[in-house]
């Protein structure tokens, strides 16, 4: 029995796989794979993809969703998700459309749009942490609530005249082909890889999502890291919506119509569990070069969007579905 | 059995069933029968097998051995229909029934009349469902919805529901656990009832009064075993008590001299809404302190309501003389307080997530630097304590679901102490886990005790009680029924305060 041999502990190794073994395995591998095979044909199928100005603009078909799909990646691997953001940005535009009016300057509308953001985040995150509601029915809820602002605010008028400073989160160049977007992109993908990654909270978030109860009897303040991703949640929404805005250089009660599902359709393919629990930055990173390459392909090609559309959402179940093909054929079980 | 009071054979008997999980065995060769129109009082300590004998008779678990006899013909209960079609029905403890639906619905769940094309007969359904919860004297009406029934009409459904398929075999699992005394005496009502109508019926429960109220037989489980059957008025309560939990002590416990420090928490007027009252009583520095009681007599609930899970209305906690306020698990750590609850799959560890990061989690700030994860400190913290626990697994890197019930366990000690904590509450730290997992915790627990850490001891089982407490409180129905010292202590006088019944010699 163990209490004889109890007093000499068994070696137990820290990790079995090596590094090597476990990369091999991943799903970012896969999608890597998948990101060059898009790529390649890409080249193959128009002369004028490998242009460095048609790439530079093709960045912009994902940047701004790729913002909110990182604070979205955390949010859903803590079993939670906001459906409003598409919503936040266009109330978030409307209300810096709506100061312009009054003549505010580049500053103040950053600040509104960035406050926007978070207070529609507060919005959510109480609704969720302190009543105890289901945040996929609360954010279908204030979903249509954000955007119905906008449209009584807005009618079928819109907001035009952003000075040309305000212009630039949406418009500049920060070196020859590099945007500004394309340049906070890479500055937040770092940022959300780290803190998910290799920070407390990161770990608590990943706890959360995979067993919310036995996070709480740990010790977490599972309230509160919610709470604190719903805040970001708004925050990239704010912020997205301030790069949008100055790109088009307009507010519609319209703007980022539907991009809810192409932001949690990016986080997926990233890899995340929808249900909780488990992804990586790095797969929403890739996710999001494989869905902007594939968006400006077909662009290239002259495909119209609803063709798009059907594409992004084989490609999705199709990547989904993949690991559970094969494990169907190699041991004839799908789960 | 040869007393020559029944006429007929058994009308269900069991024969030599064994039944193992990997690490236990829950049934070894046990013997049953019941017979029509007698109540069989099932009778055993929490995990002596009863529960698995249960699903065994309704065709949830296949026994490994032996064999299953309806009138005098073997046969098997391949599925829970198959046995339901022999004409065998159990209530459950905790009833399965579905809030949303009628109490017809519920009723008739699975088995609904059917009329033309197959669809739903409800007239028919109705009619059938009115006659009985008639037949079981329940007034209820059979199209309300169950959610806006109290806990005891949802009882009734799922009797009526249990009767409503030919039943010849009623099997009733604790069922008067969640009812108040008014409708215990219902339910004693419907039991002479079904009795008259030739039913056999087995009645498992923990309350002596009732077991000598309505009981014919009587069947004693210890241990997975069956060490008695005979007629209730051949038997009195003390010898009962005594074939229940008179053991060989085959389980060793570690042997321990304690000599328990200052005192370093303090509980009073400790009260809950619904689920304890008036909670007092204090715990030493190195002291083992062990809570007995039967299922649902709030000993769990106290101790998350002291870790912070749930709020109490009432009372006072001190900790090393100072009061203090607790109203989350986090504020619980912090004070020194932690808990390794009693469902290690759902409460303790998170099964998905590496061993390493599970040891790691309440203790995060350990192993990080300005709330940067420390992947080598992480991985040293986890193996101090693992080590300690002689976890088997085959790298800290494993998912904790992978791990035996008896590592699980391990692993999520090994979380709580590594916050170093003054005082470690464990809900029932050995169940479910193998005997040499089993002793390994006893031996640990021992150990800790000795090295000053203070120790609430959740438990149901006698031996464990009796083998590693310093001291035992008895609750009974969210009360404290006794506190009891741990010299002299017999399992009986435990029994006796646990079900509320009093010696009657005394």
């Amino acid at each position: 029995m163990s209490i004889a041999e109890g007093t000499r502990p068994r070696h137990v190794p820290d990790r079995l796989a090596s590094r090597p073994a476990r990369i091999l395995r991943s799903w970012e591998l896969l999608l890597t794979v998948i990101a060059i095979l898009i790529f390649l044909a890409n080249t193959q199928a128009s002369p004028y993809f490998l242009d460095p100005w048609n790439l530079s603009d093709a960045t912009f078909n994902f940047t701004e969703k790729a913002m909110i799909a990182f604070a979205m990646a955390l949010l859903i691997i803590a079993g939670e998700i906001d459906l409003s953001v598409a919503g936040i940005i266009a109330l978030a535009s409307t209300a810096m459309g709506w100061a312009l009016q009054y003549g505010a300057g580049m500053p103040v509308l950053v600040l509104i749009g960035l406050g926007v953001g978070l207070v529609c985040g507060a919005f959510n995150g109480l609704l969720v942490t302190r009543l105890g509601l289901p945040s996929i029915v609360v954010t279908i809820g204030t979903m249509s609530l954000f955007r119905g602002i906008s449209y009584i605010v807005l009618g079928d008028q819109a907001f035009n005249g952003y000075p040309s400073d305000f212009a630039f989160f949406g418009r500049g160049y920060v070196f020859w082909v590099i945007s500004f977007e394309l340049v906070l992109f890479a500055v937040l993908a770092v940022i959300y890889g780290v803190v998910l990654h290799a920070t407390n909270f990161g770990r608590q978030i990943y706890a959360i999502g995979n067993n919310a109860t036995a996070a709480t009897f740990s010790g977490i303040r599972v309230a509160r890291v919610k709470m604190i991703l719903f805040l970001l949640t708004g925050l990239m929404s704010g912020i997205a919506a301030i790069c949008l805005t100055a790109r088009l250089g307009s507010t519609r009660p319209s703007i980022a119509f539907a991009w809810e599902l192409e932001v949690v359709t990016m986080v997926v393919l990233g890899g995340v569990s929808i249900l909780g629990g488990a992804g990586s930055i790095l797969g929403v990173v890739i996710a999001a070069l494989i869905m902007g390459m594939v968006t400006f392909g077909l662009g290239l090609l002259n495909v119209p969007g609803i063709v798009m559309s059907i594409f992004i959402g084989a490609l999705l179940i199709g990547v989904i579905a993949l690991p559970r093909l094969i494990r169907l054929v190699r041991t004839g079980k799908a789960a | 059995m040869e007393d020559g009071r029944t006429i007929a054979g058994p009308v269900l008997r069991l024969e030599g069933i064994t039944k193992r999980f990997p690490g236990v065995t829950a049934l070894s060769g046990v013997e049953l029968e019941l017979h029509e129109g007698q109540v069989t009082a099932l009778i055993g300590e929490n995990g002596a097998g009863k529960s698995t004998l249960v699903k065994i008779l309704t065709g949830i678990y296949q026994p490994d051995e032996g064999h299953i006899e309806v009138d005098g013909t073997t046969t098997r209960f391949p599925t829970a229909t198959a046995a339901q079609e022999a004409g065998v029905t159990a209530i459950h403890q905790e009833t399965v029934l579905f809030d949303e639906l009628t109490v017809a619905e519920n009723i008739f769940l699975g088995h609904a009349p059917r009329g033309r094309f197959g669809l739903m007969d409800w007239s028919r359904m109705r009619a059938e469902a009115r006659e009985i919860l008639t037949r079981i004297g329940a007034k209820l009406d059979p199209m309300a919805p169950l959610r806006d029934l109290g806990i005891a009409s949802k009882h009734l459904v799922a009797i009526a529901r249990a009767l409503s398929v030919d039943a010849r075999v009623v099997v009733m699992d604790e069922p008067t656990a969640s009812l108040s005394q008014a409708e215990i005496e219902e339910l004693y009502e419907l039991v002479e009832r079904l009795k008259s109508e030739g039913k056999a019926i087995l009645f498992i429960s923990h309350k002596f009064d009732e077991i000598f109220r309505i009981a014919d037989r009587y069947t004693v489980f210890r241990d997975g075993e069956m060490v008695d059957a005979g007629m209730m008025e051949d038997v009195t309560e003390d010898a009962l008590v005594t074939k229940m939990v008179g053991r060989s002590m085959d389980a060793i416990f570690p042997a321990r001299t304690s000599s328990p420090g200052e005192e370093i928490l303090r509980v009073a007027g400790y009260s809950h809404p619904t689920e304890f009252a008036d909670i007092g009583f204090g715990l030493r520095r190195g002291e083992i302190l062990g809570f007995y009681g039967l299922v649902g007599a709030g000993r769990s609930e106290l101790m998350q309501a002291l870790f912070g899970v749930t709020t109490p209305s009432k009372g006072a906690v001190k900790i090393d003389g100072k009061v203090a306020v607790i109203r989350s698990p986090a504020e619980a750590i912090s004070r020194g307080i932690v808990y390794v609850p009693e469902d290690r799959g759902k409460q303790g560890a998170i099964t998905a997530m590496p061993i390493f990061q599970n040891v790691t989690l309440p203790s995060l700030t350990q192993t990080s630097r300005n709330g940067f994860v420390q992947m080598a400190d992480e991985f040293a913290l986890a193996r101090r304590y693992t080590e300690r626990l002689d976890l088997r697994a085959a790298s800290l890197d494993q998912a904790v679901g992978n791990l035996s019930g008896g590592n699980q366990q391990k692993v999520v000690i090994a979380k709580w102490l590594a916050t170093r904590p003054k005082v470690i509450i464990l809900d029932e730290p050995t169940k479910g886990i193998d005997v040499g997992s089993k002793a390994a915790v006893h031996e640990f627990m021992a150990e800790l005790a000795a090295e000053g850490l203070s120790v609430i001891m959740v438990s149901s089982e006698i031996p464990e009680i009796l083998g590693m407490s310093d001291r035992v409180i008895v609750m009974r129905d969210g009360r404290i029924a006794a506190e009891l010292d741990r010299d002299g202590l017999t399992p009986e006088q435990l029994v006796r305060a646990a079900a509320g019944y009093e010696e009657t010699a005394a």
